[in-house]
């Protein structure tokens, strides 16, 4: 197996590299970044050559100043915000908060999602079976902002059940965030652990199981779970580094000041710094998320090995 | 079982992600929780380090506006400066002037403020090592082509014109006459800085000291800031509060929903979707104020067919073919009001305002505007094309507006079209570079309540945000003499003078004046917002 880590992480060099070129040079094409730094009138000329310089963006983007940051970032120097702050100080207020939301997201998006796919896939055709069916489609089809400001309503405000925005970005108060965050996720969850277990259910290792005489609680989730849960996995294990990333609204409407947030006010003051420093994480995260995924697929099934 | 082994591993790995981060973070405590009466107030992340000469945005300056007192201040709702600091500010020839400091001012560290105090910052200021924003505002102070040349480096660590008399007084030297002068002292890169901040710059940006009615119990970056109330505050517009909690929102719109379940006392950016609903949910804790800023369509001079004998036919055409009292009610809804001149109703009449100036030029005339624009010659190109940035402000929907209503005053569907420029940066850019073909957006807030600030750095020749590149020798004359009046009402007269010229050769065409709106909590009262529309703090009271 060690060789197996080994050739993967060598095969995400390439993507990782492809993929903070593609957005250095997406975020220079947008145009001169100092030219907005000075408000709704034109910087004076001998301010903005000296911030160019000091930002080093008075050379070639490419090789010069790619080369000068990816060197840079490898000794964990990602480089200073346009208000002076150090990136790396704003990923370590960020992304915490982010991670925990992510981490809500994901359990609920487990533990709902697997719980209800069961539920339905054991009993297809049932009304539980169609009701549930018909929910996710709802969900799937609402965008994500108007589930948000919905439950911000009716809960942070009509009702008063919780606060309608995050103020210390909480484990408590994430949960109705990390709900929203995750509901289209969770929709398809249902939907995939349903239609496995519908498949799995009449294969021969469960008859077999059954006629063992094992209890019902122990067939289904030794047996049929653990067999069906692989495709969810999948899903998952790519899902946490587009929550982490795809959280930009909403962090916006919950006011969390994660990840969303900062490479939203990145891309809006054009701030090159900290969007490539922060999307190099979010590569990060997503190639590690999935390479975890793949290894975890010998946790359900024996029958995979790697070599 | 090797499998099961190395999935053991796997599986171990992913508990301990899980536990690492669920630990980390949540290290930043609230802190300094709500204690008697102190109040929370939305916030926007300062663009900028805070530092007074380096802050050109609302959010930072509101900080600034809390924490330090220069040698004037703007009254909150005349908009007139006052003396501050200042016990006297002389001169007999509008360009040498003799500034002299009352006694008992110090900063919240206890540190005197001195001649000394206000000279360093300046220089700081104006230092072209220092990379700071507002450094053009010391552009006429003598010796600022040495320390901000505009071009190459350096050749002075000081500004020639400065100079320590004693302790309590100094003299600043212009390179031009400038009766103006003392009243531009209110602006926050003015301020005089401690010592602290020279030695300790970091230390001083992280947790800053000055000399206001406010001083910063603690600051997280990005989040949020506690000023508390300075009971060593000499002034005489103390605190009335025992301080203000900012909290920076992700978005407006939260800031107004934490408003209304109670989370919030103050929010001074009342969401542009929520305008309809505003009245019903606060009753009179909504404000809608005028504040001094101005919203224009500017021209690109440089292009010849915009700057052709005639085209101020068409511009004033153009001027008359908008409906701006349709546009600020519907679209505004009433947080806009039709401009008429090209100042700011904060002025007052004393300051320079003059209702109407524009004349029939602004009125809404469909046959009058197609008249004007066939004696101009026609629309260059035959279409006109409003650039914008579509990134922030709403700006498309105004423009799309403006749009519709030229295009049906000239009865022609094509004669008007916005071209949206995806960020403000890119927008900023291509004005830099003189690639504009067409009007594009343009708005003015002032740094200062005089009228010159409306007029010379927009339509001087060469001026720092004449962006169009608009120039007349008539227009310069005026306000070089206006400059040089010692009698502040016969300056204002020039510069009313000189804003005929603008109008006569429609150099930007007036659009509407801009208003702050806030709402608050029942928390709350005495609440107003300044002409800059920055909450006026230290007159709030709580409970």
């Amino acid at each position: 197996m060690g060789r197996y880590v080994l050739r993967r992480l060598l095969q995400m060099a390439p993507v990782f590299i492809g993929s903070t070129l593609l957005i250095f040079l997406m975020v220079n094409v947008m145009g001169d970044p100092v030219a907005g730094l000075c408000g709704e009138r034109r910087c004076d000329p001998a301010t903005a050559a000296q911030l160019e310089r000091e930002f080093g963006l008075d050379r070639p983007v490419f090789p010069q100043q790619y080369l000068t940051y990816m060197g840079k970032v490898f000794t964990g120097d990602f480089g200073t915000a346009f208000n002076g702050q150090e990136v790396t100080e704003l990923m370590g207020t960020a992304f915490p908060v982010t991670v925990r939301l992510t981490v809500v997201a994901v359990v609920l998006e487990i533990v709902i999602g697997i719980t209800l796919g069961v539920v339905t896939g054991l009993g297809r055709g049932r009304p539980a079976d169609t009701g549930v069916l018909l929910a996710t489609l709802v969900v799937i089809s609402v965008p994500t902002f108007v589930t948000g400001l919905l439950l911000q309503l009716l809960l942070g405000i009509e009702w008063q059940w919780t606060r309608p925005s995050v103020q210390d970005g909480t484990f408590g108060e994430l949960i109705v965030p990390g709900l929203v965050l995750a509901s289209v996720s969770l929709a398809y969850v249902t939907r995939l652990t349903r239609t496995s277990i519908a498949e799995n259910k009449r294969s021969d290792y469960v008859r077999t199981a059954v006629a063992k005489g094992l209890p019902r609680h122990r067939v289904v989730t030794r047996h049929l779970l653990r067999n069906s849960l692989i495709p969810v996995l999948t899903f998952v294990g790519t899902d946490i580094g587009a929550l982490m990333g795809g959280a930009i609204v909403t962090e916006r409407i919950f006011n969390i000041h994660g990840v969303g947030y900062q490479l939203y006010q990145g891309i809006l003051r054009q701030n090159t710094q900290t969007v490539v420093g922060f999307v190099t994480v979010l590569v990060l995260v997503f190639l590690a998320a999935n390479l975890l995924v793949d290894l975890l697929y010998a946790v359900l099934d024996p029958r995979i090995r790697y070599a | 079982m090797r499998g099961t082994t190395h999935a053991r591993w796997a599986a171990g790995a992913v508990a301990v992600a899980l536990v690492a981060t669920g630990c980390a973070g949540n290290g930043a405590d609230t802190a300094g929780g709500s204690g008697g009466a102190v109040l929370s107030s939305s916030w926007g992340d300062p663009q900028n380090p805070l530092e007074p000469a380096n802050t050109n945005e609302v959010q930072g300056g509101k900080v600034l506006d809390m924490i330090f007192r220069g040698l004037k201040r703007y009254d909150p709702r005349s908009g007139r400066a006052t003396d501050m600091l200042a016990r006297s500010i002389d001169t007999d020839d509008s360009r040498t002037f003799t500034v002299r400091l009352k006694d008992g001012w110090t900063f919240s560290d206890g540190e005197e403020v001195t001649a000394r105090s206000f000279v360093d910052a300046w220089n700081y200021g104006a230092s072209l090592r220092n990379n700071q924003k507002n450094a053009y505002f010391f552009g006429y102070i003598e010796g600022y082509d040495k320390v901000h040349p505009a071009s190459g480096a350096q050749s002075a660590g000081a500004l020639s014109g400065l100079k320590v008399v004693d302790d309590r007084t100094f003299t600043v030297r212009l390179n031009q006459t400038f009766s103006g002068f003392p009243d531009t002292l209110g602006y926050p890169a003015f301020a005089p800085l401690p010592r602290t901040f020279f030695t300790d710059h970091a230390a001083w940006l992280r947790k800053p000291v000055g000399n206001g009615p406010y001083a910063v119990a603690s600051y997280t970056r990005g989040s949020q800031m506690s000023l508390r109330k300075w009971d060593g505050y000499p002034g005489d517009d103390r605190a009335r509060n025992d301080g203000v909690t900012l909290k920076v929102y992700t978005d407006s719109n939260t800031a107004y929903t934490d408003l209304m379940a109670g989370n919030l006392d103050l929010a001074d950016d009342v969401p542009a979707a929520q305008l309809k609903n505003v009245r019903s949910d606060l009753g009179d804790r909504y404000i809608n104020t005028p504040a001094g800023i101005l919203q224009t369509l500017a021209f690109p001079y440089y292009d010849k067919a915009w700057n052709k004998p005639g085209a101020e036919k068409v511009r004033t055409g153009l001027s008359m073919a908008i409906n701006r009292r349709q546009i600020t009610g519907t679209i505004f809804r009433g947080t806009r009001t039709p401009a008429t001149d090209w100042t700011s109703p904060v002025l007052g009449g004393d300051g320079g305002y003059r209702a109407g100036l524009c004349g029939r030029a602004c009125d809404y005339d469909p046959a009058g505007a197609r008249r004007l624009i066939e004696e101009g010659g026609g629309i260059p190109g035959g279409q006109v094309k409003i650039t914008y940035n579509a990134d922030t402000g709403s700006h498309k929907q105004w423009v799309d507006a403006v749009c519709n209503s030229i295009n049906n005053a000239l009865g022609d569907d094509g004669a008007c079209v916005g071209n949206p420029v995806g960020t403000f940066a890119d927008f900023r850019n291509r004005i830099g570079q003189h690639r504009m073909t067409g009007p594009f957006r343009a708005g003015w807030q002032m740094d200062y309540p005089l009228i010159q600030n409306f007029l010379q750095p927009l339509y001087y020749t060469g001026a720092s945000s004449n962006d169009g590149r608009w120039s007349d020798d008539r227009f310069d004359r005026l306000v070089d003499r206006a400059n040089s009046e010692t009698d502040a009402g016969r300056a204002v007269a020039g510069f009313q003078k000189a804003e005929e010229v603008v109008r006569d050769s429609m150099a930007a065409i007036p659009l509407w004046y801009q208003n702050g709106n806030a709402g608050y909590s029942e928390r709350l009262s005495d609440v107003a917002l300044n002409p800059f529309s920055v909450p006026v703090y230290n007159e709030i009271r709580v409970g």
